[in-house]
């Protein structure tokens, strides 16, 4: 719960007025029959009809007020949730942009999109009915039963058992609906991961016509789904019927008792009939409360996994002591006995997405299956300037050996140095600010061109601009779509191609104008004679830039000053083109696998 | 300042303005208007008269349920009205008698008796209404979710391209479920509460008709408040729907993203434009929260002033005109009772309005243009031998810009043709011609000589197995996965496949070998490893023509030396497109076709386009050259 109390002391006001202004609305409530049974007790049985007109009066004016705090209580309240929701919100979203790889790989994207939409959505209904009927509830129970006593007290005594036993069964039936609701919540998720899936695989459901298999599956899930809902809804609907029948046996034993008593001349009749309406009114308030209590237990799963997000610690961060006026100025790399496996992964309920303490060591229990060493003994260090082609095969850990340089994973053993500085030693921010990454999943946002470029320097002239997109050869195919600069990328930059996507990619790089630069295999759906292009000018305008290629043509990285050869997650040579192709076997098994006899005619 | 102005502009282009300009329609790029378009009709009346009616069609499905519920509501309803009134003569007879003699506690014991054996039986009647509307509502909702599923298997390809995920997901969730509430829980509470009201109205003329038409004459006044409210926050929740699918959408863009923005420092940026949604999303929610939740104080308090003035006219009439203090205390009751089923109705009224806005949300969906038709004589050989044929084709994804221009080929079983070309010559696209994700726009495609339209098209792709660059997977073990191409083959054909695409000695090294699970899309694989498992998922289909777009991009060159031979057996007897930027990959094939602008400038076999010495020799010596 401490994550939440700031945005509590933030609408501190809201908070506590909206419940007082609901509050004040309930006095009225309360007050009204027992002006009622004055009607009865003084106006009828004295055939007073001023006093009737009078005490009328007074209750319209309790009518008004009740209006005026009514509103005045909405209002606040609605600040106090819509305020909460929103900053926490924000400040979720903040909290995943700490996240390191590792930590979102953790989550899975899924997962981290529905705790930041579905589950604050429920908070905030939530809170916008707590403080509504929160206090609403036990005001009018309290005032209820505080009038019930002062009219009278044996009578009042029916309640000492009813209230007892409504709460019992509510607890009850409580117990029986929680377990439900979160197996409804799971079905849920499957249903919406379901969907998800087949959102992103049309393409594929469509050309392998599977769009009744399909149907099938999701059909499963949607029937699941339906059946555990109606599980979760048939035992909560029990409140109800309970709660009334406890509710009718109360009144038919005060219309019983407080019928009696009137006979006998203990109790005016005015006062009985006050007294049957405090009754509903002091359970029908039991009802609200139970529920809150309802959604409440919905609601606190949400909190739940929220505030899983919150405890996770970024495992990235910058180092206490790490200076902001380091920055990366050479772009000198080397590696030191680097070795590194992927951390063990959070063991999460299939049902609630939550974090399992199984062995209850009070800390989430961990999937350790994944965490072999994905590189080894990794020792080689790169000049300033220098470009550096990586080589080998799917799987041989390429791609994890260039992310240790940006951090975006820390080495298990060993350490990495940018400009002979562990890169642990940088601020993140600075160490990301001279290394530029064109990823091999690469991703384009919803926006221009100009926009997605952008990425790479925000202040960046137009003429940079241009001349990044120029350098990664997307200036041509740029220019020729409509608006230019200002073409819409859509989301995930499905409307332009593969080769498209690649080169923009590059230049969104490029514009950052990074010490270091890597593409990870980020030229494979571009051809051959546009790649040529591309780091023919890299050799121009990137001199300075150290440059890690990582291919799977050879054609893409023979040229460079050195190439790295690795299989399974080690260095198996490096040299030059030449040197390789004369000592080293993988090499030489890459190379002609890429050029046969035709081309040595 | 400025510069959060152009924030502001840039997130309206991208997400959706809130507020659609008149006369600004259509075009490129202007999903965010159409979007905004659709909210702002959202509330015009007809609109919401044909929403109504398309629910009310999925509430008729569940009939029997329904009729069951209403007679159980009806039934429980009249018994505890009944008992209600019962306490008039119980205390005109028995507590204070009318006529001034002492009361009869035995009568009294004998129908409070009475009274709690009906409350009883009106409450057994409630629960078995309850549980019939909780199932009729869960079903309804999934009939929902079903048919909006089905209607988007449906749907062509290019809804997806034009439409983002985030807002097709929200639909399936925010909107549904806010519809569910409708079914399952809002209209339980309009029914009762509605008989109520009916009954409630006739016992008070019973009991007492002057001072029910005083209540009667009261009603307008309340009526006219919620009427406003419903006003003000019905044209507020379109905009706190339409601002939620934007904040949704961004959050599901930036967190699938989050990757890249790690590696361009653009935490900031990201918040920062967050920020601004949320903002919006906050002010929009803010007024539609406050003006939904002013129904339950105004209603609550005209409540009570009807209270209030049923007290004293029914005291001046106790005094003036001898009415009784039991049908006081009775009137009184049903002036509560009068009160809590209009009070419900209003408080409903909020959730009314989001679910018609889901609704709408949802049917727009189920609105949309689904893939053509099948002809009615459509043609279904017994086997297609898979001679493709492309005469004068001409297509663009936009009319006014073509993208392929005057393309004709051929391509016999057994051949490869394969397309070379620089990105964005148009390659792709031929392939998503071929199998109908886009109709031509014209020209003819002929498979075995008969037009490609002219085939159902289910019988269409069934016979074209395509083999993509994007390598997604589905949740499943990869046995599942790489049978996807083909349901009915057998664990000994999903081996072999896997093996002529040289996937099996990786998967074989899984830990869980073929049963691996693939989770989150294959997060736990390499791409090149994914992709050759999307090769053995088109192995294992039968079909006569493969298209392979960029099929073996991910996998490198040695592996794919290794599946060479796989590859050769797999395209035996098949007509083959190839789609490759390595032109090594292509050299082998029938004929190249080099594409530049959506035109076919050579087509050949290697040596011939080789010793042409145009752009092909141009592409492939800029490889040589490299070499």
């Amino acid at each position: 719960m401490k994550h939440y109390s700031k945005y509590l002391k933030k609408y501190f006001f809201a908070f506590i007025l909206a419940p007082v202004f609901m509050l004040s609305e309930v006095f009225g409530e309360i007050w009204l029959p027992k002006l009622m049974a004055m009607i009865i007790n003084d106006g009828i049985a004295n055939k007073d009809t001023g006093k009737i007109v009078m005490i009328g009066g007074v209750m319209l004016a309790v009518c008004l007020f009740m209006v005026i705090c009514g509103v005045l209580g909405n209002y606040f309240a609605t600040k106090a949730s819509i305020g909460f929701s929103a900053d926490l919100r924000k400040d979720l979203f903040k909290k995943v942009q700490t996240f390191s790889f590792a930590n979102i790989d953790d989550f899975s994207t899924g997962s981290l999109v529905t705790r930041l939409t579905n589950d604050i959505q429920q908070i905030q209904q939530f809170i916008v009915m707590g403080l509504k009927m929160a206090l609403r509830a036990p005001g009018l129970m309290v005032g209820g039963i505080i009038m019930a006593v002062s009219i009278n007290r044996s009578l009042a005594g029916v309640l000492f058992f009813s209230i007892p036993v409504l709460i019992i069964a509510t607890v009850l039936v409580l117990m029986a609906g929680f377990p439900r609701f979160q197996r409804m919540q799971t079905a849920v998720d499957n249903l919406n991961n379901g969907i998800k899936e087949s959102l992103t695989n049309v393409r594929v459901i469509k050309s392998f016509v599977r769009e009744d298999f399909e149907a099938e599956r999701f059909d499963r899930k949607n029937q699941n789904l339906r059946d555990k809902s109606v599980d979760a809804l048939n035992t909560v609907l029990m409140i109800m019927p309970v709660m009334t029948i406890i509710m009718n046996v109360t009144s038919c034993a005060v219309v019983l008792i407080g019928g009696n008593k009137v006979i006998n001349g203990e109790m005016q009749i005015g006062d009985l009939t006050a007294f049957i309406t405090y009754i509903t009114q002091i359970l029908s308030s039991l009802m609200m409360l139970a529920m809150i209590f309802l959604n409440s237990s919905r609601s606190f799963a949400s909190l739940k996994r929220l505030s899983e997000i919150f405890d996770t610690n970024p495992d990235i961060a910058d180092k206490a002591d790490a200076s902001e006026d380091t920055v990366v100025k050479s772009g000198a790399i080397e590696f030191r006995n680097v070795s590194f496996a992927y951390p063990a992964k959070t063991i999460r309920n299939a049902d609630t997405g939550m974090a399992e303490d199984k062995d209850g060591d009070g800390k989430p229990d961990e999937d350790t299956s994944g965490c072999g060493l994905v590189l080894e003994d990794i020792n080689l260090k790169i000049n300033a300037g220098e470009t550096i082609g990586i080589l080998g095969a799917t799987g041989c850990g390429k791609t994890t050996l260039v992310s240790l340089i940006p951090r975006l994973y820390e080495a298990t053993g060993g350490e990495v140095l940018v400009d002979g500085i562990n890169v642990k030693d940088y601020t993140i921010k600075n160490l990301r600010e001279g290394v530029g990454m064109v990823l091999q999943n690469n991703t384009l946002f919803a926006g221009t061109i100009d926009e997605n470029l952008r990425w790479g320097n925000e202040d960046a002239s137009e003429e940079e601009v241009r001349q990044a997109a120029e350098s990664a050869q997307a200036g041509g195919f740029v220019e020729s779509f409509k608006g230019g600069y200002d073409y819409e990328i859509e989301q995930g930059g499905t409307n332009v191609s593969g080769g498209q996507k690649q080169r923009l990619c590059i230049a969104r790089a490029l514009l950052k104008k990074p010490r270091i630069l890597i593409l990870d295999d980020s030229t494979s759906a571009v051809d051959t004679a546009t790649e040529a292009k591309i780091r023919e000018a890299f050799a121009t305008t990137l001199k300075e830039t150290t440059k890690l290629i990582i291919a799977q043509r050879i054609g893409s990285v023979k040229d460079a000053d050195r190439i790295v050869v690795m299989e399974d997650g080690r260095i198996a040579a490096v040299g030059t083109h030449d040197e390789l192709i004369n000592s080293c076997e993988e090499y030489q098994e890459i190379y002609y696998s890429q050029v046969d006899k035709e081309d040595n005619r | 300042m400025e510069r959060h102005e152009k924030l502001e502009a840039s997130l309206d282009r991208r997400y959706g303005k809130l507020v659609a300009k008149a006369g600004k329609g259509g075009g490129p790029g202007n999903r965010g208007a159409k979007m905004a378009e659709e909210q702002a009709n959202a509330g015009t009346g007809k609109n919401r008269k044909q929403t109504i009616a398309r629910l009310f069609k999925y509430v008729l499905l569940e009939k029997n349920r329904m009729i069951g519920a209403v007679v159980c509501s009806l039934l429980s309803t009249v018994l505890t009205l009944a008992t209600s009134y019962m306490l008039r003569p119980i205390i005109n007879t028995y507590i204070v008698p009318v006529d001034g003699s002492r009361g009869d506690l035995a009568g009294l014991i004998k129908s409070v008796a009475l009274m709690f054996v009906l409350h009883l039986l009106s409450v057994v009647l409630l629960f078995i209404q309850m549980r019939l509307l909780a199932k009729a509502g869960q079903n309804s909702l999934k009939r929902l979710r079903t048919d909006l599923y089905n209607k988007l298997q449906k749907l062509p390809v290019k809804y997806y391209d034009t439409h983002p995920r985030g807002d097709i997901m929200s639909r399936f969730t925010n909107d549904v479920d806010n519809v569910g509430m409708l079914l399952g829980s809002t209209l339980i509470t309009l029914l009762s509460s509605l008989l109520t009201l009916i009954g409630t109205v006739a016992l008070m003329f019973y009991t007492n008709w002057l001072l029910s038409l005083i209540i009667i004459f009261l009603v307008p006044f309340t009526m006219f408040f919620v009427s406003k409210i419903t006003k003000a926050s019905s044209k507020y929740f379109s905009r706190q729907q339409a601002s939620l699918g934007a904040v949704n959408g961004y959050i599901e863009e930036m967190v699938t993203g989050q990757k890249v923005i790690k590696v361009f420092n653009h935490e900031d940026m990201a918040v920062e434009e967050f920020g601004i949604l949320n903002e919006r999303l906050r002010k929009n929610q803010f007024f539609a929260q406050f003006f939904g939740g002013l129904m339950g104080p105004v209603s609550n308090a005209s409540n009570q002033v009807i209270y209030t003035v049923t007290a004293v006219v029914a005291g001046i009439l106790c005094v003036l005109r001898g009415f009784d203090i039991g049908g006081m205390t009775v009137f009184l009751n049903y002036t509560r009772q009068f009160g809590r089923p209009v009070n419900e109705i209003a408080q409903q009224a909020t959730s009314v309005l989001s679910a018609l806005a889901g609704a709408e949300r949802v049917f727009a969906v189920m609105d949309e243009l689904p893939e053509p038709e099948d002809d009615e004589d459509a043609y279904i050989p017994e086997k297609m031998s898979g001679y493709v044929k492309m005469e004068n084709v001409y297509f663009g994804y936009k009319p006014e810009k073509m993208v392929l221009k005057n393309i004709s080929l051929y391509a016999k079983p057994g051949q490869k043709i394969a397309f070379v070309g620089s990105t964005g010559a148009g390659k792709t696209t031929i392939t998503n011609l071929i199998n109908r994700f886009y109709d031509i726009q014209q020209g003819t495609i002929t498979i075995d000589d008969v037009d490609i339209k002219h085939y159902p098209m289910e019988y269409l792709r069934k016979n074209i197995a395509v083999v993509l660059q994007d390598t997604h997977l589905f949740t499943g073990t990869i046995m599942e996965n790489i049978r996807y191409g083909r349901l009915d083959a057998t664990d000994a054909e999903v081996i072999e496949a896997a093996k002529l695409a040289s996937a099996y000695s990786f998967i074989k090294r899984l830990p869980d070998g073929f049963n691996t699970m693939i989770e989150g899309d294959g997060a736990n694989l390499s791409q090149g490893q994914r992709q050759l498992i999307n090769i053995a998922r088109a192995a294992i289909s039968k079909a006569p023509i493969l298209v392979l777009d960029e099929a073996t991009s991910s996998v490198d060159t040695r592996t794919e030396k290794h599946i060479e031979q796989g590859m050769d057996a797999l395209m035996t007897d098949r007509t083959t497109f190839v789609i490759a930027h390595r032109l090594s990959t292509v050299r082998d094939a029938t004929a190249i076709m080099v594409l530049e602008n959506g035109e076919i400038i050579e087509r050949g076999s290697h040596d011939e386009l080789l010793n042409l010495g145009g752009r092909y020799y141009e592409l492939y010596t800029g490889k040589k050259e490299l070499d």
